[in-house]
Protein backbone atom coordinates (compact mmCIF):
# COMPACT_ATOMS: atom_id res chain seq x y z
CA UNK A 1 0.00 0.00 0.00
CA UNK A 2 2.55 2.47 -1.21
CA UNK A 3 0.18 4.20 -3.03
CA UNK A 4 -1.52 6.14 0.14
CA UNK A 5 1.94 7.75 0.80
CA UNK A 6 2.45 8.39 -2.80
CA UNK A 7 -1.14 10.27 -2.91
CA UNK A 8 0.57 12.57 -0.02
CA UNK A 9 3.21 13.10 -2.59
CA UNK A 10 1.00 14.38 -4.79
CA UNK A 11 -0.81 16.66 -2.62
CA UNK A 12 1.73 18.22 -1.19
CA UNK A 13 3.43 19.27 -4.78
CA UNK A 14 -0.01 20.19 -6.36
CA UNK A 15 -0.50 22.47 -3.13
CA UNK A 16 2.90 23.68 -3.84
CA UNK A 17 2.06 24.71 -7.36
CA UNK A 18 -1.12 25.82 -6.73
CA UNK A 19 0.98 28.76 -4.30
CA UNK A 20 3.32 29.13 -6.96
CA UNK A 21 0.45 30.01 -9.84
CA UNK A 22 -1.67 31.54 -7.14
CA UNK A 23 -4.60 28.38 -8.08
CA UNK A 24 -7.79 28.15 -5.52
CA UNK A 25 -9.38 25.10 -6.51
CA UNK A 26 -7.64 22.02 -8.32
CA UNK A 27 -10.09 20.11 -10.98
CA UNK A 28 -7.63 17.38 -12.01
CA UNK A 29 -4.46 16.29 -11.44
CA UNK A 30 -3.06 14.34 -14.25
CA UNK A 31 -0.52 11.69 -13.78
CA UNK A 32 1.93 9.83 -15.94
CA UNK A 33 2.09 5.89 -14.94
CA UNK A 34 4.84 3.58 -16.06
CA UNK A 35 3.67 0.52 -16.94
CA UNK A 36 6.18 -1.51 -14.68
CA UNK A 37 6.42 1.53 -12.22
CA UNK A 38 4.83 -0.68 -9.27
CA UNK A 39 1.74 1.36 -8.33
CA UNK A 40 -1.50 0.16 -9.00
CA UNK A 41 -4.14 2.82 -10.44
CA UNK A 42 -7.09 1.68 -8.62
CA UNK A 43 -5.50 1.70 -5.65
CA UNK A 44 -3.88 4.91 -6.02
CA UNK A 45 -7.64 6.16 -7.18
CA UNK A 46 -9.43 5.41 -4.26
CA UNK A 47 -6.38 6.64 -2.06
CA UNK A 48 -6.67 9.61 -3.95
CA UNK A 49 -10.14 10.09 -3.55
CA UNK A 50 -10.00 9.63 0.50
CA UNK A 51 -7.18 12.14 0.80
CA UNK A 52 -8.22 14.99 -1.35
CA UNK A 53 -11.15 15.13 0.62
CA UNK A 54 -9.09 16.20 3.41
CA UNK A 55 -7.53 18.89 1.33
CA UNK A 56 -8.93 22.32 0.70
CA UNK A 57 -7.99 22.82 -2.53
CA UNK A 58 -8.15 19.39 -4.37
CA UNK A 59 -11.23 18.01 -2.84
CA UNK A 60 -13.48 16.72 -5.43
CA UNK A 61 -10.63 16.98 -7.66
CA UNK A 62 -10.34 14.06 -10.58
CA UNK A 63 -6.92 12.00 -10.26
CA UNK A 64 -6.02 11.22 -14.40
CA UNK A 65 -4.04 8.53 -15.02
CA UNK A 66 -2.32 8.03 -18.21
CA UNK A 67 0.20 5.04 -18.96
CA UNK A 68 3.23 4.85 -20.29
CA UNK A 69 4.31 2.03 -22.30
CA UNK A 70 7.55 -0.22 -20.41
CA UNK A 71 10.36 -0.46 -22.72
CA UNK A 72 13.31 -2.72 -22.38
CA UNK A 73 17.01 -2.07 -24.13
CA UNK A 74 19.09 -5.35 -24.37
CA UNK A 75 22.92 -4.79 -24.38
CA UNK A 76 23.21 -8.43 -26.35
CA UNK A 77 21.50 -7.19 -29.58
CA UNK A 78 20.46 -3.51 -28.99
CA UNK A 79 16.74 -4.23 -29.29
CA UNK A 80 14.23 -2.73 -27.45
CA UNK A 81 11.55 -4.76 -26.80
CA UNK A 82 8.14 -4.52 -24.38
CA UNK A 83 9.10 -5.12 -20.82
CA UNK A 84 5.87 -6.23 -20.30
CA UNK A 85 5.38 -8.82 -22.26
CA UNK A 86 9.28 -10.76 -22.09
CA UNK A 87 10.62 -9.56 -18.64
CA UNK A 88 14.19 -9.25 -18.39
CA UNK A 89 15.49 -11.64 -20.87
CA UNK A 90 15.33 -10.59 -24.46
CA UNK A 91 13.18 -12.21 -26.87
CA UNK A 92 15.34 -11.81 -29.89
CA UNK A 93 18.44 -12.83 -28.49
CA UNK A 94 18.18 -14.52 -25.01
CA UNK A 95 20.96 -12.22 -23.26
CA UNK A 96 19.69 -11.19 -19.69
CA UNK A 97 21.78 -7.91 -20.01
CA UNK A 98 19.04 -5.52 -20.42
CA UNK A 99 17.83 -2.61 -18.84
CA UNK A 100 14.49 -0.33 -18.38
CA UNK A 101 14.59 2.70 -20.98
CA UNK A 102 11.09 3.78 -19.80
CA UNK A 103 8.09 2.29 -17.62
CA UNK A 104 8.73 3.11 -13.62
CA UNK A 105 7.65 6.77 -14.18
CA UNK A 106 5.33 8.29 -11.49
CA UNK A 107 5.36 11.70 -12.63
CA UNK A 108 2.45 14.56 -12.44
CA UNK A 109 2.16 15.80 -15.75
CA UNK A 110 -0.58 18.74 -15.53
CA UNK A 111 -2.90 20.50 -13.26
CA UNK A 112 -6.06 21.93 -14.02
CA UNK A 113 -7.47 24.54 -12.15
CA UNK A 114 -9.58 27.65 -12.07
CA UNK B 1 -18.39 27.96 -15.03
CA UNK B 2 -15.08 29.70 -15.11
CA UNK B 3 -12.28 29.23 -17.30
CA UNK B 4 -9.89 26.31 -16.63
CA UNK B 5 -6.35 26.89 -16.74
CA UNK B 6 -3.64 23.77 -17.34
CA UNK B 7 -0.26 24.05 -15.47
CA UNK B 8 2.42 21.73 -17.00
CA UNK B 9 3.97 20.41 -14.05
CA UNK B 10 6.44 17.56 -15.33
CA UNK B 11 7.46 16.45 -12.61
CA UNK B 12 8.41 12.85 -10.53
CA UNK B 13 6.34 12.24 -7.57
CA UNK B 14 9.69 11.51 -5.90
CA UNK B 15 11.56 14.71 -7.03
CA UNK B 16 10.20 16.40 -3.88
CA UNK B 17 11.37 13.43 -1.43
CA UNK B 18 14.56 13.06 -2.95
CA UNK B 19 15.40 16.75 -2.54
CA UNK B 20 14.31 16.49 1.06
CA UNK B 21 16.54 13.61 1.74
CA UNK B 22 19.53 15.13 -0.17
CA UNK B 23 19.10 18.38 2.06
CA UNK B 24 18.90 16.09 5.34
CA UNK B 25 21.80 14.28 4.35
CA UNK B 26 23.69 17.25 4.08
CA UNK B 27 23.03 18.45 7.75
CA UNK B 28 23.60 15.33 8.86
CA UNK B 29 26.88 15.57 7.72
CA UNK B 30 27.72 18.68 9.41
CA UNK B 31 26.17 17.62 12.25
CA UNK B 32 28.64 14.29 12.49
CA UNK B 33 25.64 12.05 12.46
CA UNK B 34 25.69 8.94 10.19
CA UNK B 35 22.42 7.33 9.47
CA UNK B 36 21.76 3.84 7.75
CA UNK B 37 18.69 2.58 6.47
CA UNK B 38 17.85 -1.12 7.10
CA UNK B 39 15.32 -2.73 5.29
CA UNK B 40 13.78 -5.84 4.69
CA UNK B 41 10.61 -8.43 4.77
CA UNK B 42 8.82 -8.78 7.83
CA UNK B 43 10.81 -11.17 10.40
CA UNK B 44 13.88 -11.53 8.57
CA UNK B 45 15.66 -10.66 12.09
CA UNK B 46 16.29 -6.93 11.47
CA UNK B 47 15.97 -6.01 15.28
CA UNK B 48 18.36 -9.12 16.05
CA UNK B 49 20.80 -7.88 13.84
CA UNK B 50 20.54 -4.65 15.36
CA UNK B 51 21.21 -5.71 18.69
CA UNK B 52 23.97 -7.81 17.66
CA UNK B 53 25.93 -5.11 15.77
CA UNK B 54 25.06 -2.72 19.18
CA UNK B 55 27.03 -5.45 21.10
CA UNK B 56 29.54 -4.91 19.15
CA UNK B 57 29.78 -1.14 18.50
CA UNK B 58 28.43 0.43 21.72
CA UNK B 59 31.51 0.75 23.06
CA UNK B 60 33.33 3.18 20.34
CA UNK B 61 30.10 5.04 18.90
CA UNK B 62 26.97 6.43 20.21
CA UNK B 63 23.64 4.65 18.62
CA UNK B 64 21.03 5.44 18.09
CA UNK B 65 18.15 3.11 16.62
CA UNK B 66 14.43 4.19 15.55
CA UNK B 67 11.58 1.49 15.15
CA UNK B 68 9.24 2.26 12.20
CA UNK B 69 6.46 -0.17 12.98
CA UNK B 70 2.90 0.60 11.98
CA UNK B 71 1.90 -0.67 15.74
CA UNK B 72 3.39 -1.78 19.21
CA UNK B 73 6.61 -1.02 20.37
CA UNK B 74 8.15 -4.51 21.27
CA UNK B 75 11.22 -3.46 18.49
CA UNK B 76 12.23 -0.16 20.61
CA UNK B 77 11.62 -1.97 23.77
CA UNK B 78 13.91 -4.78 22.76
CA UNK B 79 16.53 -1.79 21.39
CA UNK B 80 16.38 -0.37 25.11
CA UNK B 81 17.15 -3.99 26.97
CA UNK B 82 20.28 -4.31 25.10
CA UNK B 83 21.48 -1.12 25.99
CA UNK B 84 20.97 0.97 23.19
CA UNK B 85 18.54 3.93 23.01
CA UNK B 86 15.83 3.60 20.67
CA UNK B 87 12.72 5.53 20.00
CA UNK B 88 9.44 4.03 18.38
CA UNK B 89 7.79 5.68 14.97
CA UNK B 90 4.35 4.89 14.02
CA UNK B 91 3.79 5.00 10.50
CA UNK B 92 -0.27 5.38 11.21
CA UNK B 93 -0.68 2.84 8.47
CA UNK B 94 1.91 3.78 5.54
CA UNK B 95 4.44 1.01 4.51
CA UNK B 96 7.47 3.21 4.67
CA UNK B 97 9.05 5.84 5.79
CA UNK B 98 9.89 8.94 4.05
CA UNK B 99 12.68 11.67 4.22
CA UNK B 100 10.34 14.16 6.17
CA UNK B 101 9.08 11.25 8.67
CA UNK B 102 12.46 10.59 9.20
CA UNK B 103 13.93 14.07 9.73
CA UNK B 104 10.75 14.36 12.42
CA UNK B 105 11.95 11.20 14.14
CA UNK B 106 15.30 12.01 13.82
CA UNK B 107 14.83 15.29 15.98
CA UNK B 108 13.71 13.27 18.78
CA UNK B 109 16.68 10.42 18.48
CA UNK B 110 19.14 13.24 18.43
CA UNK B 111 17.28 15.95 20.53
CA UNK B 112 20.09 15.02 23.43
CA UNK B 113 23.09 15.09 21.43
CA UNK B 114 26.12 12.52 21.13
CA UNK B 115 24.57 9.89 18.69
CA UNK B 116 26.97 9.43 16.02
CA UNK B 117 25.55 6.06 14.52
CA UNK B 118 21.45 6.81 13.98
CA UNK B 119 19.89 3.52 12.45
CA UNK B 120 16.38 3.59 10.82
CA UNK B 121 15.06 0.31 10.96
CA UNK B 122 12.44 0.72 8.76
CA UNK B 123 9.06 -1.26 8.13
CA UNK B 124 9.46 -4.50 7.31
CA UNK B 125 8.44 -4.47 4.00
CA UNK B 126 10.96 -5.21 0.10
CA UNK B 127 8.52 -2.74 -2.22
CA UNK B 128 8.02 0.43 -0.78
CA UNK B 129 10.89 1.61 1.55
CA UNK B 130 13.11 1.01 -1.65
CA UNK B 131 11.12 3.96 -3.14
CA UNK B 132 11.49 6.52 -0.89
CA UNK B 133 15.05 8.31 -0.31
CA UNK B 134 15.02 8.70 3.90
CA UNK B 135 18.19 10.66 4.02
CA UNK B 136 20.11 7.67 4.71
CA UNK B 137 23.50 7.70 3.89
CA UNK B 138 23.93 4.16 3.41
CA UNK B 139 21.21 1.60 2.66
CA UNK B 140 21.34 -1.74 4.06
CA UNK B 141 18.79 -4.59 3.09
CA UNK B 142 18.62 -8.40 5.18
CA UNK B 143 17.91 -11.03 2.84
CA UNK B 144 16.99 -14.31 5.27
CA UNK B 145 17.41 -17.65 4.20
CA UNK B 146 13.88 -18.99 4.56
CA UNK B 147 12.71 -16.22 2.15
CA UNK B 148 14.61 -17.75 -0.40
CA UNK B 149 17.61 -16.95 -2.94
CA UNK B 150 15.25 -15.36 -5.47
CA UNK B 151 13.92 -12.37 -3.82
CA UNK B 152 16.80 -10.39 -6.19
CA UNK B 153 14.77 -10.98 -9.08
CA UNK B 154 11.33 -10.59 -7.42
CA UNK B 155 12.12 -7.19 -5.86
CA UNK B 156 14.91 -5.76 -7.96
CA UNK B 157 14.17 -1.95 -7.14
CA UNK B 158 14.88 -2.85 -3.26
CA UNK B 159 18.15 -4.73 -4.00
CA UNK B 160 19.26 -1.89 -6.20
CA UNK B 161 19.11 0.77 -3.83
CA UNK B 162 21.30 -1.39 -1.45
CA UNK B 163 24.89 -0.69 -0.69
CA UNK B 164 25.34 -4.34 1.47
CA UNK B 165 23.03 -6.96 1.74
CA UNK B 166 23.23 -9.48 4.96
CA UNK B 167 22.07 -13.08 4.35
CA UNK B 168 20.45 -13.61 7.51
CA UNK B 169 19.62 -16.86 9.42
CA UNK B 170 22.67 -19.10 7.62
CA UNK B 171 22.18 -21.46 10.60
CA UNK B 172 19.00 -23.11 9.12
CA UNK B 173 20.16 -23.01 5.27
CA UNK B 174 20.66 -26.72 5.33
CA UNK B 175 16.83 -26.87 5.91
CA UNK B 176 16.23 -24.87 2.95
CA UNK B 177 17.01 -24.92 -0.52
CA UNK B 178 18.74 -21.53 -0.76
CA UNK B 179 21.80 -21.68 -2.72
CA UNK B 180 23.78 -18.84 -1.71
CA UNK B 181 25.87 -18.53 -4.90
CA UNK B 182 22.97 -17.86 -6.90
CA UNK B 183 21.80 -14.93 -4.75
CA UNK B 184 24.99 -13.17 -4.85
CA UNK B 185 24.50 -13.99 -8.78
CA UNK B 186 20.95 -12.29 -8.85
CA UNK B 187 22.02 -9.58 -6.26
CA UNK B 188 24.87 -8.95 -8.64
CA UNK B 189 22.80 -8.88 -11.89
CA UNK B 190 20.60 -5.90 -10.00
CA UNK B 191 23.57 -4.25 -8.24
CA UNK B 192 27.13 -5.47 -8.81
CA UNK B 193 28.28 -2.55 -6.35
CA UNK B 194 26.04 -4.11 -3.51
CA UNK B 195 28.07 -6.07 -1.13
CA UNK B 196 26.73 -9.65 0.30
CA UNK B 197 27.89 -10.61 3.94
CA UNK B 198 25.93 -13.93 4.97
CA UNK B 199 25.51 -13.57 8.90
CA UNK B 200 23.71 -14.99 11.64
CA UNK B 201 22.60 -12.74 13.87
CA UNK B 202 21.25 -15.60 16.68
CA UNK B 203 24.95 -17.08 16.89
CA UNK B 204 26.77 -14.23 15.84
CA UNK B 205 28.68 -15.52 12.57
CA UNK B 206 29.74 -12.97 10.19
CA UNK B 207 28.12 -10.07 12.64
CA UNK B 208 32.17 -9.10 12.63
CA UNK B 209 32.53 -8.75 8.94
CA UNK B 210 29.32 -6.27 8.45
CA UNK B 211 30.43 -4.64 11.89
CA UNK B 212 33.45 -3.45 10.15
CA UNK B 213 31.90 -2.64 6.91
CA UNK B 214 29.64 -0.26 8.65
CA UNK B 215 32.90 1.13 10.74
CA UNK B 216 34.18 1.76 7.14
CA UNK B 217 31.58 3.68 5.87
CA UNK B 218 31.21 5.67 8.83
CA UNK B 219 35.12 6.49 9.30
CA UNK B 220 35.15 7.85 5.25
CA UNK B 221 31.55 9.86 6.20
CA UNK B 222 33.14 11.87 8.81
CA UNK B 223 36.32 12.89 6.75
Amino acid sequence: MHELGIVFHIIRSVEKVAVENGLEKVSAVVLELGEVSGVVPDYLADCWRWAAAKSELASGSELRIETLPAVTRCGGCGADYPTVAHGRTCPRCGSGDTWLLTGNEVNIKEIEAY
Amino acid sequence: MDHVRIIEVKQSVFADNDKRAAQLRQELKGRGVFLLNLMSSPGSGKTTTLRRTAELLKDELKIGVMEADIDSDVDARAMAEAGVKSIQLHTGGMCHLDADMTRQGLDELLAEGGVELAILENVGNLVCPAEFDTGAVKNAAILSVPEGDDKPLKYPLMFQVCDVVLINKMDVAPYFDFDLEKCREYIRMRNPNAKVIPICAKTGEGVEEWAGWLREQIRAWKV
